[in-house]
């Protein structure tokens, strides 16, 4: 019997509602954004709370510093605009504001990844993950849908120190429970398996999810494991995997070089070697296209995991 | 109100007793930057002797006012003042730049000694104090905020991203100091980029902004005096002085912008300071 396809929500929306319901109740939090609410979704905490809501207009940099101001004030500030300029155009503020006195701000980042679609290159950031996890204390979380999207955002309003929270513009499927406790640091097995462990973030945790069925058509059984946190990231878990499943293929929708591949690799390599294999972006910029259409032709969609997962799997014990 | 003759006697002491930690401290250490803090000490001193609230008994209290060195490579010349106050312990000032020590060779946020920020990567200040600005008057707070910064600082595009938003805010409880003393690390500045006009730009930013004699203890208390009283735009004081100032072989030299004095030269700048 066919399951009824998932809802589709994008985690950009699950945010926006996630701090409109935060704002009413913690009368600490503070919003940035830099002329992108309406897209990155905080309008609507700026219509609730006008006064915890401050437009720093196109620039992220100021914005980054303004959020450092706030946060060493006692505010706990989520600070939003699209990763490329987030991540990319204000990592210096992040890392010299932010991280070194380590300050309570939560930078939540949306369009990020192929799937942000027509925009093109210039939009579609690949090195957020890369970039925020190299620095010391950040807190790097991608969720894989809209309920852990809510539920991460939910968590960080509590969380002590700086977090980068990497969100998608496109709609896309809701595959965590509604009564799902995200908890930062550690990774959940959605589907268990013993041939392969397929570790992914993001919008590849569903990519994930359908390529495990259809390697299940073929006799192969997979475990998909969500790994939201990349940093700090669930060694226990990878661990585990590794020892149960021999072989791990890790699966992002972003640069393999410095994603959460690497953070994987980082793990085995020095606690469990067995072979692995790293989906991702390999070394080139997106171009104009759907989300779909995108994920297929970089080799990001189920059906490219999937391939890639049978021959990971002929590899074990050659 | 001008200032008291006991007041100005106050400032002029603590500049003086900058000039000769800040010698002593970039000595010992055998690095780090004399120039900018001797050029900015009767500035800063007037800020931190009349005007700042952090002392050690409101040093706790999320209430007071706010210091942010955006030129953070001046900070001998902080941790020297905040020494004076009695927030940071003397004995700790010789522990400038070497392992362990909390008076890093830039300044780390260390809310307790009274090191408010992180700086040292020019032009990340102003947005700081702008943030901490705008959180001091959410919670109805009378706390102000100041930033040191410097003309070679203005040539960051990010001075302007935070001018913009500081006078769109309209963030009166923030007032900037400008070290204006034509010298950044490759030359005179007007010769390396000119950054022109800073009151003008300023004042075109939507602020309200002053020319003064960073030397002048009386003219800095009043412009400071001034800031205060401006309630609907934060204030800058672009601060003229002169790098160096109070050691002759360093006065106006550029090479002494990150140049520590050598055992010799050290005595002879102490020798001039009176403090030999």
């Amino acid at each position: 019997m066919e399951a009824p396809p998932a809802k589709k929500i994008a985690t950009r929306e699950a945010y926006g509602e996630a701090l409109l319901a935060l704002g009413k109740e913690c009368p600490h939090v503070v919003v940035l954004d830099a002329d992108l609410s309406g897209s990155t979704k905080t309008k609507a905490f700026s219509k609730a709370h006008p006064d915890r809501f401050f437009n720093i207009g196109v620039a992220e940099a100021n914005m980054m510093g303004t959020a450092a101001g706030l946060a060493a004030m006692g505010k706990t500030v989520f600070a939003s605009s699209f990763a490329m300029f987030a991540a990319g155009k204000a990592w210096e503020q992040i890392r010299q504001s932010i991280c070194v006195p380590r300050l309570n701000v939560k930078v939540c980042a949306t369009h990020a990844g192929l799937t942000v679609g027509e925009d093109g290159k210039s939009h579609q950031m690949l090195e957020d993950v890369t970039l925020m996890r190299v620095l010391p204390g950040m807190t790097v979380i991608v969720p894989a849908d809209a309920v852990e999207a809510a539920a991460a955002v939910r968590a960080l309003v509590d969380f002590d120190g700086p977090a980068y929270v990497r969100l998608s513009r496109a709609a896309t499927p809701v595959v965590m429970p509604d009564d799902y406790r995200f908890e930062v640091g550690k990774g959940v097995v959605l589907r268990d398996g013993s041939d392969l462990a397929m570790i992914a973030c993001g919008v590849e945790v569903p990519a994930a999810l359908d390529a495990a069925d259809l390697l299940a058509a073929q006799g192969i059984s997979a475990r998909v494991i969500d790994m939201a946190t990349i940093k700090p990231i669930d060694e226990a878990l990878i661990v585990a995997a590794a020892r149960d499943c021999g072989a791990i293929l890790t699966a992002e929708e972003h640069q393999v070089r410095g994603g959460l591949g690497s953070a994987v690799a980082e793990v085995v390599t020095q606690h469990c070697p067995v072979p692995m294999d790293l989906v991702g972006v390999e070394d080139t910029f997106g171009e104009s296209g759907t989300a779909d259409e995108l994920l297929a032709r970089y080799g990001l969609d189920a059906a490219s995991i999937a391939t890639r997962a049978k021959k990971l799997v002929q590899r074990k014990g050659a | 109100m001008s200032l008291t003759k006991e007041a100005k006697a106050r400032i002029e002491s603590a500049a003086h007793q900058t000039r000769v930690d800040v010698i002593r401290m970039v000595n010992a250490a055998a690095c780090g930057h004399p120039g900018g803090p001797l050029g900015m000490a009767d500035f800063m001193s007037t800020l931190f002797m009349q005007h700042l609230r952090l002392d050690t008994d409101n040093l706790l209290d999320p209430k007071r006012d706010r210091f942010i060195l955006s030129n953070g490579h001046t900070c001998a010349g902080l941790y020297s003042l905040l020494s004076q106050k009695g927030v940071i312990p003397r004995d700790m000032l010789m522990s400038f730049r070497k392992l362990g020590s909390p008076l890093q060779g830039h300044p780390h946020r260390n809310p307790e000694l009274g090191i408010d920020m992180s700086t040292g990567s020019l032009g990340n200040g102003l947005s700081v104090g702008a943030g901490m600005a705008l959180a001091a008057r959410m919670n109805g707070w009378d706390t102000r905020v100041y930033v040191a910064s410097s003309d070679g600082e203005s040539q960051e595009g990010q001075v302007w991203e935070a001018a913009t938003s500081a006078a769109h805010y309209s963030l009166a409880n923030l007032t900037v100091m400008v070290d204006f003393n034509n010298v950044q690390i490759d030359g005179e500045m007007r010769k390396v980029m000119n950054v022109r006009d800073l009151r003008e730009k300023y004042e075109s930013f939507g602020w309200h902004a002053v020319d003064v004699d960073g030397h002048d203890v009386e003219a800095v208390d009043r412009a400071l005096c001034e800031a205060k009283e401006v309630e609907d735009r934060p204030s800058a004081l672009i601060c003229h002085t002169l790098i160096g100032k109070g050691v002759s072989f360093m006065e106006g030299q550029p090479g002494w912008h990150g140049v520590a004095p050598n055992d010799e030269q050290a005595a002879q700048a102490l020798a001039e300071l009176g403090a030999a």
